[in-house]
């Protein structure tokens, strides 16, 4: 079986791994019952940032073969977890249905969507990804295959909670049953505001977000002075009708191989930040978007990721109560006076949190940076800034991470025993491994 | 693991009384370290580099007894050291200069050197590169030196020996593309440690912090090859293309 250097999406920590594409359930079990030394795990589109999606001189499943998507009357589907979400919406169209949680990219699979319960831009109103899973298939490392869901009870609960948001640990899913969101089109209706200070952002977002179903600042995390945090706050709802938004179509720009230097650095990040904030129009009501321009502009441009150079993107995406919101413009600071540019910065109002231990959202603020992995320092600008989020009582993404230590996570995730305990009777040997889960001790 | 940053949560040091290797464990820091295994010939040096780190704030150091020289023993070593848990740098720091007049009086002094730092320190590289292959993540440093790029009068039984364990290192960069690990070579100039401390200082000195800078950056960069300092690697290209006459007058 082919040998493969794996990486995550910001290309930080390779590792090789022996890549088995499964085509049922039966491989899957076959795969888990006569796992080698160094464990099993399964993976997705790789559209996770760091090491979670790794298993270094081990298995990695690839389930692309199971992407059977079924879109009941009833308006749930029940898909493979192998399936993209990008044709999952395609199929769902045609029902008047969208998908309840997109993130900001459709090249993830349903797997990884559970696996790390994704968000999206609607998450103040909907939650996350796993709020809407009906019933998962999950084969445990002993080859034994659970139906497990919201409505099981006892320990299939806790291993349904444990899943959603476990990175892969718990379970291979197999399948996923979805409650699909019926909407009028699949266009959206957008409004958008420039402003010119992080608090007027923030102000913003917190005043009018009840009234839209998806609300997400990009915010200027390079602009000098008071103007540092201005941004452009989108906010939008399905339209009541319009052109349809599907997500198809290749990426237009793709850069099929990595520069040896790093595109993006302190001085392009400036630039584009800087441009773009410009070519915002100061407000604007009412535009209808398709489906790729509001949720996953970046599709649109493939393997951008590769413009980081050798050294590659490092995210960071914290999750703050409301109550300590005054952190968010002191990681800024932080990250523009330490040198650290930031290429692209979202800010996004969380609403509550569900009951998924390892689940990352929770009531308060989320905000994300992209920095190149070159950048001088990094390692301790970001430990400085996990210190931050933690004295704040907030929290770092697993999605998005190749670097948080174990201690770290553990005040960061209040809840991870009970986590551990599913963990522990699910797969005591410890065959479900990522470089993650070695990384974190977990 | 290695984090996106390139810092490592274990390290096996070969050679582990180095002050180079202790140089780079410093600049490495305790943050992400939780495993440190110092391995070399049981003694003082080797007690005062586990108190040393340990009084440094780092945690989890061990050490362990290791002959470079003697061969037998390695593959048990390595194995015991890997299945242990993951290793995530091994720095292969292990040397001795000797004396040329020495070795030229004494050539079985010259075999022995040699046998520590190419023949034992060959044995010991092979054995990681095939663990950390298995293991499919990884980076082995393996430290030769400047002197092994141009034989001198002066010191080429030395050099000699590190040329020898260069070729190996540059060996290991290629067998491990693509494996998940990788090797990282690195060429000292003349470094300021107990090794060099009866010696005249030579042009472009560095102190061990920079040589342990050049390996963790190297580490974190990717590299297959550093010079510490980089100023070495263009002096070393002229050195090397020399004409034997002129290189002659140059007396060193
Ligand atoms: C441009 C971009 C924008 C993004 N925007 C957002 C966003 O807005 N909100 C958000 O929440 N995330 C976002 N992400 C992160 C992304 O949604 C998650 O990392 C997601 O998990 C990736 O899915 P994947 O299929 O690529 O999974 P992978 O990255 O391949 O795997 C992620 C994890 O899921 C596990 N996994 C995958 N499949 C299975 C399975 N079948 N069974 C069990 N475990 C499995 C893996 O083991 C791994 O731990 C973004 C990523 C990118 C690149
Ligand atoms: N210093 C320089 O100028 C310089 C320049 C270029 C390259 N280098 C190379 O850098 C490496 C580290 O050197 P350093 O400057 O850090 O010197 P060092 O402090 O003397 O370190 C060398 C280490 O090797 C150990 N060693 C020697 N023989 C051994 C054996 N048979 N078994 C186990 N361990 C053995 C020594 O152990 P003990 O402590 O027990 O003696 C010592 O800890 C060496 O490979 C050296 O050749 C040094």
């Amino acid at each position: 079986m082919p040998d493969t250097v794996l990486s995550g999406w910001g290309r930080t920590a390779p590792s090789r791994a022996d890549v088995v594409a499964v085509r049922s359930t039966d491989d899957v079990v076959a795969a888990l019952t006569s796992a080698g030394q160094r464990g099993v795990l399964a993976r997705g589109l790789g559209r996770s940032y760091g090491d979670a999606a790794q298993n270094a001189g081990g298995t990695v499943l690839d389930l692309s073969s199971l992407g059977t998507i079924d879109v009941g009357s009833d308006g749930v589907v029940r898909a493979g977890a192998g399936a993209v979400l990008a044709d999952v919406i395609d199929a769902l169209e045609p029902h008047g249905l969208f998908v309840p949680v997109s993130p900001g990219t459709s090249r993830v699979t349903l797997g990884g969507a559970v696996a790390a319960d994704v968000h999206g831009k609607n998450h103040h109103r909907d939650g996350s990804f796993g709020d809407h899973v009906v019933e998962l298939e999950v084969i445990t490392p002993d080859g034994a295959v659970q139906r497990i869901g919201p409505s099981s009870s006892g320990e299939d609960l806790a291993h349904f909670r444990a899943t959603v948001g476990g990175m892969g640990l718990t379970g291979v899913v197999t399948e996923v049953v979805l409650r699909a969101m019926p909407v009028p089109s699949q266009a959206v209706l957008v409004d958008t505001c420039q402003l010119g200070s992080l608090d007027a952002v923030m102000e913003r977002m917190s005043s009018t977000d009840d009234g839209y179903r998806y609300s997400v600042a990009w915010i200027d995390a390079t602009a000098p002075g008071a103007a540092l945090g201005r941004g452009v706050v989108t906010q939008g709802d399905h339209a009541p009708a319009g052109p349809s938004g599907g997500v198809a179509a290749p990426p237009r720009i793709a850069l099929p191989i990595a520069p040896p230097v790093g595109l993006v650095n302190r001085w392009t990040v400036r630039a584009f930040n800087e441009a773009w904030f410009r070519k915002a129009p100061a407000s604007r009501d009412a535009e209808l978007q398709t489906v790729r321009q509001f949720f996953h502009p970046l599709d649109g441009v493939g393997a951008w990721n590769r413009a980081y150079g050798p050294r590659g993107l490092v995210q960071h995406q914290c999750a703050v109560p409301d109550s300590e919101s005054a952190v968010i413009a002191r990681l800024l600071e932080h990250f523009r006076d330490s040198g650290a540019p930031s290429f692209l910065s979202v800010l996004k109002r969380f609403g509550p949190g569900n009951d998924c231990p390892l689940s990352f959202p929770r009531a308060g603020w989320t905000l994300a940076v992209d920095l190149p992995g070159a950048t001088p320092g990094l390692a301790r600008i970001l430990d400085r800034a996990d210190e931050l989020v933690l004295e704040a009582g907030g929290r770092t993404y697993l999605a998005k991470d190749a670097r948080v230590s174990p201690e770290a996570l553990r005040a960061m995730y209040p809840r991870l025993d009970e986590w551990l305990e599913v963990r522990e009777r699910v797969d005591p040997r410890r065959v479900l491994v990522s470089d993650l889960s070695r990384r974190l001790s977990l | 693991m290695i984090d996106a940053h390139g810092r490592p949560q274990s390290v096996l040091v070969l050679g582990g009384g180095s002050e180079i290797g202790l140089a780079a464990l410093r600049v490495f820091g305790p943050t992400t370290l939780r495993r440190i295994v110092l391995a070399g010939r049981p003694g003082a040096s080797l007690d005062s580099a586990v108190q040393s780190l340990t009084s440094q704030g780092f945690s989890g150091v061990v050490a362990a007894d290791l002959d470079v020289a003697d061969v037998p023993t390695h593959e048990a070593f390595v194995d015991a050291a890997f299945d242990a848990g993951d290793i995530d740098v091994v720095l292969l720091v292990a040397g001795v200069l000797g004396d040329q007049a020495e070795f030229e009086a004494d050539p079985d002094a010259a075999v022995a050197a040699a046998q520590v730092n190419y023949v034992g320190s060959m044995s010991l590289a092979l054995h990681v590169a095939r663990r950390l292959t298995q293991q499919a993540h990884g980076v082995i440093v393996v430290v030769s030196s400047v002197a092994g790029e141009r034989a001198r009068r002066s010191n080429f039984v030395y050099g000699s020996t590190k040329a020898a364990i260069d070729s190996v290192g540059l060996g290991l960069v290629e067998v491990l593309r693509g494996t998940g690990a990788r090797a990282l070579v690195v060429r000292p100039g003349f470094v300021r440690t107990r090794m060099t401390s009866h010696l005249p200082e030579a042009p472009l000195a560095v102190d061990p912090d920079e040589v342990g800078r050049a390996i963790v950056d190297g580490i974190a960069g990717g590299k297959e090859l550093v010079y510490a300092p980089p100023l070495m690697r263009p002096v070393m290209s002229v050195l090397r293309h020399l004409p034997r006459p002129v290189f002659r007058r140059l007396g060193i």
